[in-house]
């Protein structure tokens, strides 16, 4: 096992693997920017190196810098957290070459889920289901009509050069699709350049449901258990819970075995997650791989037990996993917010400033991840996550009740957070029996 | 007279009139990259760019006179 761990992030996540550290007697180091000296994650680690001004660019994702002080400060393995360098391929190499170990997965699994085309084609060889559609262009509309009546209506045209929405539309029968193929295919010549097309299965109201995953370097790989994560704005998440009210344990058997089928076709190794749409007919197709610790990870934790950090120190210290899937159980439900520091009556714009009041509730069923204390100026520079409330509960309305009960009793001063809104959103009808679509948010109002 | 104010702290991302501009109310003027959000600020009524206070880069608090403008 490692003596020092160096941890290449900031704010709660940051604090969330100093604690694992602690807990495993292991030293941490933490690194942090001119912005942060002040930070919590400074004032929790052993030691702590200043690695640049507040540009991220120029500290947070500094590679050598982080390299240097990792190897200055005798740290023999680096903890990425999430975004940052978490998913970086080249990181991870030049981890690995200076003789330290990175905690999370190899540079080659970080590649092959990176490139989304690629991710998908080797998702469907290991029997993965993907979103039903076509790979390559069509050629013409007969091509169009014959494939959107074998993956079944609607489907989405879209312009193969396309993005950002431009060169899509859906079509819901034959003459939807002649329409939106002729008008696909105009828009996608005069903005790309290139009218190739293609045809995918539109999903309807989809539900966003993850499922969490762990492997060792010796190939064993379990799933603990889904998240429904369908609940985001500006396609980030807000609310997230375990499990999924729609998830049955055949479903769940079905969509972990798929996870896992998708973590051992790229030689996973450490903890990850294969990200799921989820139909109204509760049909899943892979959406993309988080090769990381994810910011919801909380919610796994305290409906199965396992520390999913322990085990991401574990298993890159070289450790089998000595968890079974059947191990691996459902105990209550759990749901957490995310604290962002966002002002709910100015359409959600960021409020950073000085926390001139803070206090947390304590009581039982209830985690509070943060990287926040009273008097601390929130900077913004990074984004805008101050804490993550997690309540657990024996089923889903005490979880619920319980967080309601948590955000009512929590006090931030000075700046505007997002708390009102999850309040609202808990206490919501859609919420309570459970319709937790993607479009959630947007019928709140 | 107008002063343009920056209703949060931020990094100035772009600046998009230049003194001496006739702007027109609601014309964007500039951009703040506060917290992974770029935030446009708008002029509120017409006018002409008197003075442009801040730079692309620079940091800037809320509260702050980031334009002046002219009636």
């Amino acid at each position: 096992m490692f003596s020092k761990i160096l941890i290449a992030n900031r704010g709660e996540i940051a604090c969330r693997v100093i604690r694992a550290c602690k807990e495993m007697g292991i030293k941490s180091v933490a690194v942090y920017s001119e912005a942060d000296k002040d930070a919590l994650h400074v004032k929790m680690a052993d030691e702590a190196y200043l690695i640049g001004p507040a540009q991220a660019a120029q500290s947070y994702l500094n590679m050598d810098k982080i390299i240097e002080v990792a190897k200055e400060s005798k740290a023999e393995a680096i903890h990425p957290g999430y975004g940052f360098l978490a998913e970086n391929a080249t990181f991870i190499r030049k981890v690995k070459d200076a003789g330290l170990v990175f905690i999370g997965p190899n540079a080659e699994a970080v590649e092959a889920m990176g490139f989304k085309t690629q991710a998908r084609k080797t998702m469907m060889e290991a029997g993965v289901p993907v979103v039903p559609g076509t790979a390559e262009g069509i050629k013409d509309l007969e091509e169009a009509k014959r494939i959107a009546n074998e993956i079944g209506y609607p489907v989405m045209v879209k312009a193969s050069a396309g993005g950002g929405g431009i060169g899509m539309q859906i079509a819901r029968n034959d003459a939807e699709l002649e329409q939106a193929f002729k008008m696909c295919e105009m828009r996608a010549k005069a903005y790309f350049g290139d009218p190739t097309l293609y045809i995918e299965k539109y999903i309807e109201n989809p539900r966003h449901i993850e499922i969490q995953v762990l492997a060792d370097q010796k190939g064993n790989v379990i799933h603990l258990n889904e998240r429904e994560c369908s609940i985001q704005r500006r396609h980030q998440k807000v609310i997230e819970e375990a499990p999924s009210v729609v998830v049955t344990p055949e479903l769940r058997e079905k969509m972990g075995e798929a996870a896992k089928r998708a973590a051992k076709a790229i030689n996973y190794d450490n903890a990850g997650t294969v990200e799921f749409l989820v139909d109204t007919d509760l049909n899943f197709y892979f959406l993309e791989m988080n090769t990381r610790i994810q910011v919801e990870h909380p919610v796994t934790e305290m409906i199965t037990g396992v520390d999913l950090v322990k085990w991401q120190i574990k298993i890159a210290a070289g450790e089998p996993l000595t968890l079974k899937q059947e191990d691996i159980k459902i105990n209550g439900h759990a749901i957490e917010c995310r604290i962002y520091a966002e002002d709910p009556d100015k359409n959600f714009m960021p409020s950073p400033g000085k926390i001139t009041k803070l206090s947390f509730p304590e009581m039982e069923g209830l985690r509070i991840d943060h990287g926040i204390y009273e008097g601390y100026t929130v900077t913004p520079y990074y984004d805008p996550l101050l804490a993550k409330m997690i309540a657990w509960g024996k089923d889903r309305e005490e979880a619920r009740q319980r967080m309601i009960e948590a955000l009512k009793q929590t006090v931030i001063e000075g700046i505007k957070t997002n708390i009102p809104f999850h309040i609202k959103a808990l206490s919501h009808p859609l919420f309570i029996e459970g319709k937790t679509y993607t479009n959630f948010i947007d019928n709140l109002k | 007279m107008a002063e343009i104010i920056s209703p949060m702290a931020g990094v100035v991302a772009e600046v998009k009139v230049n003194v001496g501009d006739k702007v027109e109310p609601g014309q964007e003027l500039f951009i703040i990259e506060s917290m992974k959000m770029m935030i446009p600020l708008e002029a509120d009524k017409g006018g002409v760019v008197k003075e442009i206070k801040v730079n692309v880069g620079d940091f800037i608090n809320e509260g702050d006179v980031v334009i002046v403008l002219e009636d």
